[in-house]
């Protein structure tokens, strides 16, 4: 197992230089920060200064080697915008959307997981025929009108529920949290299953795939043949089985979710770090980009790692294999 | 005299497909008393298995049951509700699968396996069930038991993983072991110990035991009497020595015909011309007909399963009841 996380961590080390130097190019590729910065009317002399105040006056490879070395220090530079460290802007900002991300995770897995189970062991009732037909429709409605339809319907018909904003949030170890308050989890509930809303039809059909799948085993079959009771046959040595992918393609999805919980965020007003992304794209606020995909970065291959471990418990196959 | 552990009549087994209706087994018959081995032979899709799965009530849709009746001590199960059909599996009535590599959960751990069978049918605790476990490894040659008692099915061999299956056969002592091929997937010396112990243990508890196979050599050593099947039906039955000396009928005869054995060596091996009819459109009358050499007009008919000699039935027209030299 040690030799197991060693050699990731490497891998994960050479992975994250990689991806540094892409993304400080990418970031760099996509416009002048200058020429939104600095007012028209600045005089030369103000440019040049606040050029070399912002180190853009260097060729490219050096700024580069300067951003490595920062970054090594924990430093991913200071915002234009704020003049606040960028780092700190999003670890501020990360409680908001890594809440909201697991709150449309967990909500995946309470609806999906039931849902998914019951259409692959009856796969010809109407109701699993209606469960099937439904999670097209969460694959291919856009996030952001399902958004504004829940708004309408619950916030602005019914009043049942908040439409922005975190609500009321209890600050632990220096982070605020909206989920530990009645007020925040009113506010979490509609930005969390907005999210979820594709996952939810993905673990559907992962399950239900899985189940369909493993009932046809003749490990399945030998159980019967023990005379197990149905429960216990679905619970233990079907379900077992089923998590192995749905635990893989959901850990792996996690990341996506947290990138790309930009829209639900938009829509919802939730203040994460999918805003403060989407408000730097638009001043060209290049630290803070590339400090967010940096994040990103990291984000993923944590992801990645934790999902390789949990895999590895969950399939006693996988765990032999990591020894040898 | 009471009734017979095990005794099949006129089963039929229908799978209802959208392509029409595959009579996997139809009218299959044979009797297993306690403590004798049942050969149970035929090519491969005669239905051997299908039949195993009908006697455990295990058949699904599209599948069921279609008439007949499968007597345990002279109880229908054919007709029995599920709970109590689930009392009697893996309880009384046993299976052991033909593949050993797929039998067992591969995400479960052997105790656990074996621990759920244990209580599924007997109140005892925990550690009472892993006693019963450990025994019943021990019992099958399988060495060092508390230990592999805690390992995962992709740490055993295959011939270990069937060792497995059928110690968790075992654990009840049933009345009745259907064994499906259980040996096939192993290699010869592993396949002679396995025999020898199954036939050991059916002795010692007086199990009747179902011993499906392809193989006529397995069915010569360890079997007492034989059943024959051919595209769904038992086309022969009765006393191995009796069967495999004489045989009635003419597909029984190809099949001693076609087992290598060394008075024929460096002669062609004899094989049974054609193949096995599809299942969905079966010739009326005799199945065998199109690869038999004794067909005649007659057999068009559907033959009846008649008894020639004292406890051997064919169901041919046409048997040969003259001594023929296989
Ligand atoms: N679920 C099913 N749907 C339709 N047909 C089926 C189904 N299961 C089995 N059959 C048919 O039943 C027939 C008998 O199959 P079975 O598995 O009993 O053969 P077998 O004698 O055990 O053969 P083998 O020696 O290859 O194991 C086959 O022709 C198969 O196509
Ligand atoms: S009934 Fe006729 S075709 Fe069928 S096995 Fe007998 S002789 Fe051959
Ligand atoms: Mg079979």
């Amino acid at each position: 197992m040690t030799a197991f996380l060693l050699r990731r961590l490497i891998q994960a080390a050479a992975v994250v230089l990689v991806m540094s130097l892409l993304v400080f190019l990418g970031v760099f590729a996509v416009g002048d920060p200058i020429e939104i910065l600095i007012s028209p009317e600045a005089d030369q002399f103000e440019r040049e200064r606040a050029i070399k105040a912002l180190g853009l006056d260097l060729p490219l490879w050096r700024q580069y080697l300067v951003f490595l070395g920062n970054a090594l220090r924990g430093d991913l530079g200071r915002s234009f915008v704020f003049n606040e460290p960028a780092l700190r802007l999003i670890l501020d900002r990360m409680p908001a959307t890594l809440e909201l991300a697991v709150g449309a995770t967990v909500a995946a897995l309470i609806i999906g997981l039931p849902l998914g189970l019951y259409a692959g062991l009856k796969p010809n009732s109407p109701l699993s025929k209606g469960i099937m037909a439904t999670s097209i429709l969460g694959f291919s409605l856009p996030t952001f009108w399902v958004g504004l339809m829940l708004i309408m319907v619950f916030a602005v018909q019914l009043g049942w529920l908040p439409s922005t904003g975190r609500g009321e949030t209890v600050t632990i170890l220096g982070m605020r949290w909206s989920f530990l308050t009645r007020d925040g989890i009113a506010h979490l509930i509609m930005p969390a299953l907005n999210l979820a809303l594709f996952k939810i039809s993905l673990v559907i059909r992962l399950t239900r795939a899985g189940v369909r799948e493993t009932m046809l085993m003749d490990y399945v079959k030998f159980a019967r043949a023990k005379g197990l009771s149905p429960a216990r046959v679905t619970f233990v040595h079907v379900f077992k089985n089923i998590l192995i992918p749905v635990v893989t393609v959901v850990g792996l999805e996690f990341g996506g979710t947290i990138a790309f919980s930009v829209v639900t965020e938009s829509v919802f007003a939730w203040p994460g770090m999918g805003k403060l992304i989407i408000d730097s794209i638009n001043v060209l606020d290049r630290p803070v980009m590339v400090a967010y995909l940096m994040m990103i970065v990291l984000l993923f291959i944590t992801i990645n790692l934790v999902v390789d471990i949990t895999y590895s418990l969950l399939d006693p196959r996988v765990r032999l294999e990591g020894k040898s | 005299m009471s009734a017979p552990t095990l005794e099949v009549r006129n089963l039929k087994t229908h799978f209802f497909t959208r392509g029409g209706v595959v009579k996997a087994v139809d009218d299959v018959s044979f009797t297993v008393e306690a403590g004798k081995v049942l050969g149970l032979v035929g090519e491969s899709g005669s239905g051997k298995t299908v039949t195993g799965f009908s006697i455990l009530g295990l058949v699904d849709p599209p599948g069921r049951i279609a008439g007949g009746q499968i007597l345990f001590k002279g109880r229908d199960l054919a007709t029995l509700p599920e709970a109590e059909m689930r009392g009697l599996r893996g309880n009384r009535i046993a299976m052991i699968f033909q593949d050993p590599m797929m039998t067992l959960n591969p995400v479960l751990r052997i105790d656990t396996q074996m621990i759920e069978t244990v209580q599924a049918h007997a109140k005892v605790s925990r550690e009472e069930a892993r006693q019963r476990a450990r025994d019943a490894l021990g019992q099958v040659g399988i060495p060092s038991p508390d230990e592999r008692l805690k390992s995962y099915p992709h740490q055993f061999s295959g011939g270990m993983r069937q060792r497995v299956a059928i110690a968790i056969a075992l654990l009840h002592k049933p009345d009745v072991i259907v064994a499906d091929e259980p040996t096939t997937a192993l290699d010869v010396t592993i396949q002679g110990q396995i025999l020898a112990e199954a036939q050991k243990l059916c002795a010692q508890f007086g199990t009747a035991l179902v011993w499906i196979t392809h193989d006529l050599s397995v069915v010569a050593g360890l079997a007492d009497d034989i059943a024959v099947m051919y595209a769904g039906k038992v086309v022969e039955s009765g006393p191995v020595a009796q069967v495999l000396d004489a045989p009635l009928h003419p597909y029984t005869l190809g099949l001693i015909g076609s087992v290598p054995s060394r008075n024929h060596r460096g002669e062609p091996l004899r094989q049974i011309p054609g193949m096995t009819p599809s299942l969905l459109n079966l010739p009326a009358g005799c199945a065998f007909r199109s690869r038999c050499p004794r067909a005649e007009p007659g057999c068009a008919e559907p033959p009846p399963f008649a008894e020639y000699r004292p406890g051997q039935h064919a169901r041919c027209i046409h048997p040969h009841q003259e001594a023929v030299a296989a």
